[in-house]
């Protein structure tokens, strides 16, 4: 698949000559593309005069990231401590198990990737699942069945 | 644009009589990520709608968005004022009858009022509630009164008054006001604040920063959603203070809505001329931009921080330099945590003394502690340094969930230590805690209770900061590696007597040779652990047996015949089928297949399945 690079250029432009901004700037391709695409790290890499290495120490580094395009949900089992304690660490790997990949992976057909976080912050209703950016707290193995259940009958019946 | 301290005061006086003249109902309703995780998003658009349609003056109820409560755990929450009436998880179908009931006919209703676990009363008044009663809230009492996106409703509760009087002093005198006050780092190292600062204003450099820490988690969250001015007014306190005119907030990318409302207090402060040039007339200028960061725990250490604003990995460099000697770009620079800044304001206004009139001996003031796990309520609360475990677990936590026994809790995050029942009557300040084999860390306080298996706990949390571990220095990264596939020896029932020796040898070298305090405080876990619970290592290693059947190779699940009613339940809930027998007559578990998870044991209405 060939990667539109205007994006990119037009976010490059905007960090020109500051100091400091790669991991902003990062965030921003991330945001436009869903992940950061080989070509744009490139593009980068000579625009802004920074060794394709460096870049990727930074991706590689923090778990924010993607190398690789995402599903079209992105499902965040969090296993912060609190939610360990109340049954997270079965949650992720039920869902893994159901879903048929690994933390990190996404699924063939595209439709979910799944992911840990180390906290999310919102230790008072653990376990937390987050998918694309809605939080559901409380969860159970039952809950988080249904809530998968139901994003793919939202994709089918689109 | 408020150009001096006589105009804030004159626009703080006039909110002020505006509220006090007030006669009508103000709906808060908790507007934090927990909540609107919950829904509490949807039920603040159904009450404006449900006003709407009964054509309700803005005399008669008002809504106020705000942020965390912390009571999550009985999100969505909604305090009606002034009466202070607590109701807690809401439905959108309660809606209608909150405005008709209680806002309309000054009733309560029933089903919506908190009903104690422990004393199984039903309680009507926020005051009244254990949860919010042992605390001490100085910090976190303003948020259920302003939404956290207005700057006046920050203006009306007395905001800026501290800057405005701040911005009158002497830098070295509001230095000397704060190591008065006793305040100390609230990031977890208990480093006292003021002196910090003084190290700060001593260096002699045109350039200097100061760096919010908001990097945390559920505490730094709720502060950053909730009460954003506090922090910023806590900042341009302190960059006063040792003269700097720049500084950062650091908050986590994940966190949008502690992003978008750092992001509008900064921008309404500017407009209000609280931030930018000339700031209330003092002369002195100063901005604050946000850095948007990760989420990863290491960011959270104070040099890993300041790499990742410099647009680096965040790993930990040596402190034999310190921050504020050369910090950001090289500069010096104050960095401190989010909570401490919010205490900035506190002490400026009410005095030193008055500040450290609350606490314990050497440690001043109040905390919040994020309290979660098998407590009955969980949240955030804030409490006087200095009181004790049990009070907090029993009395603000409400004791046990379904009354299961205590086994111990653990404070100050994944690198903290499990203190046992024996240690209930702990004073919570940061050298009780360093004393007991703990950190106060990020004050998060963890209840474990009888169905949880220490080894497996300290497996976890060793797993958790062998994930986390930067990779710079080797023993963090490979005695993590060691201790952990030790653990997992243990719990699958392969441990031998000598492992017990091999971890706290491996503890010694992790903790006295490791680069930063991720390392250095890494084998707290497994110390006190082994210290507190060696019974428990003991029986694994031994007997090959998890007491707290959790350790899944430990286990096994076996139904009794005699038992079995034959319902077919726990069959139909086998995720992977691993249970046979016809309806009605005894059923039985193929081991070989079963993967212990556990759901046959839960489900079964005779307690026909045992786990051995
Ligand atoms: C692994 C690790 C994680 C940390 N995380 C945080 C954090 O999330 N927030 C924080 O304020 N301090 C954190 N700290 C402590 C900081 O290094 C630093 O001491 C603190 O922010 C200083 O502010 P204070 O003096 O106001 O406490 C962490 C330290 C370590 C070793």
């Amino acid at each position: 698949m060939k990667v539109n690079l205007s994006d990119t250029r037009k976010i490059i432009q905007q960090y020109r000559n500051k100091k400091g901004t790669l991991i902003p700037l990062l965030q921003e391709i991330q945001a436009i593309y869903g992940y950061v695409p080989k070509e744009s790290i490139e593009l980068i890499s000579k625009e802004l005069l920074i060794y394709p290495v460096k870049i990727y120490g930074i991706l590689t580094f923090y778990t924010q990231f993607y190398l690789t395009p995402r599903g079209k949900h992105t499902i965040i089992v969090c296993q912060g401590t609190a939610c360990h304690v109340m049954g997270g660490k079965d949650i992720l790997d039920y869902l893994s198990n159901k879903l048929g990949i690994s933390e990190g992976e996404t699924t063939k057909e595209g439709m979910f990737s799944l992911e840990r976080a180390a906290c999310l912050g919102c230790c008072g209703m653990a376990p937390v699942v987050v998918i694309d950016n809605n939080f559901y707290g409380m969860c159970d193995i039952q809950k988080v069945d249904a809530l998968v259940k139901e994003y793919r009958s939202k994709e089918a019946n689109r | 644009m408020i150009k001096n301290s006589q105009q804030l005061n004159a626009f703080a006086k006039e909110i002020q009589t505006k509220k006090e003249k007030y006669k009508g109902k103000t709906i808060a309703i908790c507007n934090g990520s927990s909540c609107r995780a919950l829904g509490a998003d949807k039920i603040t658009q159904l009450i404006r709608d449900e006003i709407k349609k009964h054509n309700l003056d803005v005399d008669v109820v008002n809504v106020l968005t705000t942020g965390c409560h912390g009571f999550c755990e009985r999100g969505p929450l909604m305090i009606i004022q002034p009466e202070e009436i607590f109701y807690q998880k809401i439905k959108p179908e309660d809606v209608p009858e909150i405005i008709t009931e209680t806002i309309i006919d000054d009733r309560i209703i029933d089903k919506l009022i908190y009903n104690d676990p422990k004393t199984k009363k039903k309680i009507v008044y926020k005051p009244d509630i254990s949860f919010y009663k042992k605390q001490m809230r100085l910090l976190f009492e303003s948020n259920e009164h302003i939404n956290p996106k207005k700057i006046d409703d920050y203006i009306g509760i007395g905001g800026y008054s501290a800057l405005a009087k701040a911005l009158t002093m002497e830098p070295e005198a509001i230095i000397e006001e704060i190591l008065k006050a006793g305040l100390r780092g609230r990031g977890g190292g208990g480093f006292l604040t003021g002196w910090k600062w003084k190290f700060c204003r001593n260096e002699k450099n045109d350039t200097k920063y100061v760096i919010c820490n908001a990097a945390g988690a559920f505490i730094a969250r709720s502060i950053s959603e909730g009460n954003p001015h506090s922090v910023i007014e806590g900042m341009i306190i302190g960059a006063y203070a040792i003269g700097a005119y720049k500084g950062y907030i650091y908050v986590r990318h994940g966190y949008p809505l502690a992003i978008e409302n750092f992001n509008l207090a900064i921008e309404s402060a500017k407009e209000f001329g609280i931030l930018g040039q000339n700031i209330l007339e003092s002369g002195f200028d100063f901005e604050i931009v946000i850095s948007r960061g990760c989420g990863e725990f290491i960011a959270g250490e104070s040099s890993a921080l300041i790499a990742s604003i410099e647009g680096k990995a965040a790993i930990p460099r040596p402190k034999h330099i310190h921050a504020t000697e050369k910090g950001l770009w090289n500069r010096p620079t104050l960095l401190n945590n989010i909570e401490t800044w919010a205490n900035i304001p506190f002490i400026i206004n009410r005095g030193a003394d008055c500040y450290a009139s609350v606490g314990s001996e050497k440690s001043k003031g109040t905390k919040i502690f994020s309290l979660v796990g098998k407590v009955n309520s969980t949240g955030l609360i804030e409490v006087p340094m200095g009181i004790t475990l049990r009070e907090v677990i029993f009395d603000i936590g409400g004791g046990m969930i379904n009354g299961k026994k205590f086994k111990a809790v653990q404070i100050g995050g994944p690198s903290g230590g499990l203190v046992p029942e024996s240690l209930l009557d702990l004073h919570l300040d940061f050298d009780s805690l360093k004393e007991a084999g703990t950190i106060m860390g990020s004050s998060e306080m963890i209840v474990f209770d009888e169905d949880n298996c220490m080894v497996d706990t300290a497996k976890f949390f060793i797993k958790y900061l062998m994930d986390e571990s930067c990779g710079k220095c080797t023993p963090c990264r490979e005695g993590l590696v060691q201790m952990h596939d030790i653990l997992c020896q243990i719990t699958d029932g392969k441990g031998r007597e000598e492992h017990l020796d091999m971890l706290q040898e491996l503890a010694w070298g992790i903790a006295n040779t490791s680069l930063c305090q991720l390392g250095k405080s890494a084998p707290n876990p497994v110390l006190s652990t082994l210290k507190y619970f060696k019974d428990e290592y003991e029986t694994h290693i031994r007997d090959k047996k998890c007491p707290a059947g959790v350790c899944k190779a430990l286990i096994e699940y076996i139904i009794d015949s005699e038992k079995c009613i034959g319902c077919t339940l726990c069959a139909k809930r086998c995720p992977v089928n691993a249970i046979s027998g016809e309806k009605k007559n005894p059923h039985e578990i193929d081991p070989m297949i079963c993967i212990k998870c556990g759901i046959c044991y839960e489900v079964c209405p005779v307690n026909a399945v045992e786990r051995k």
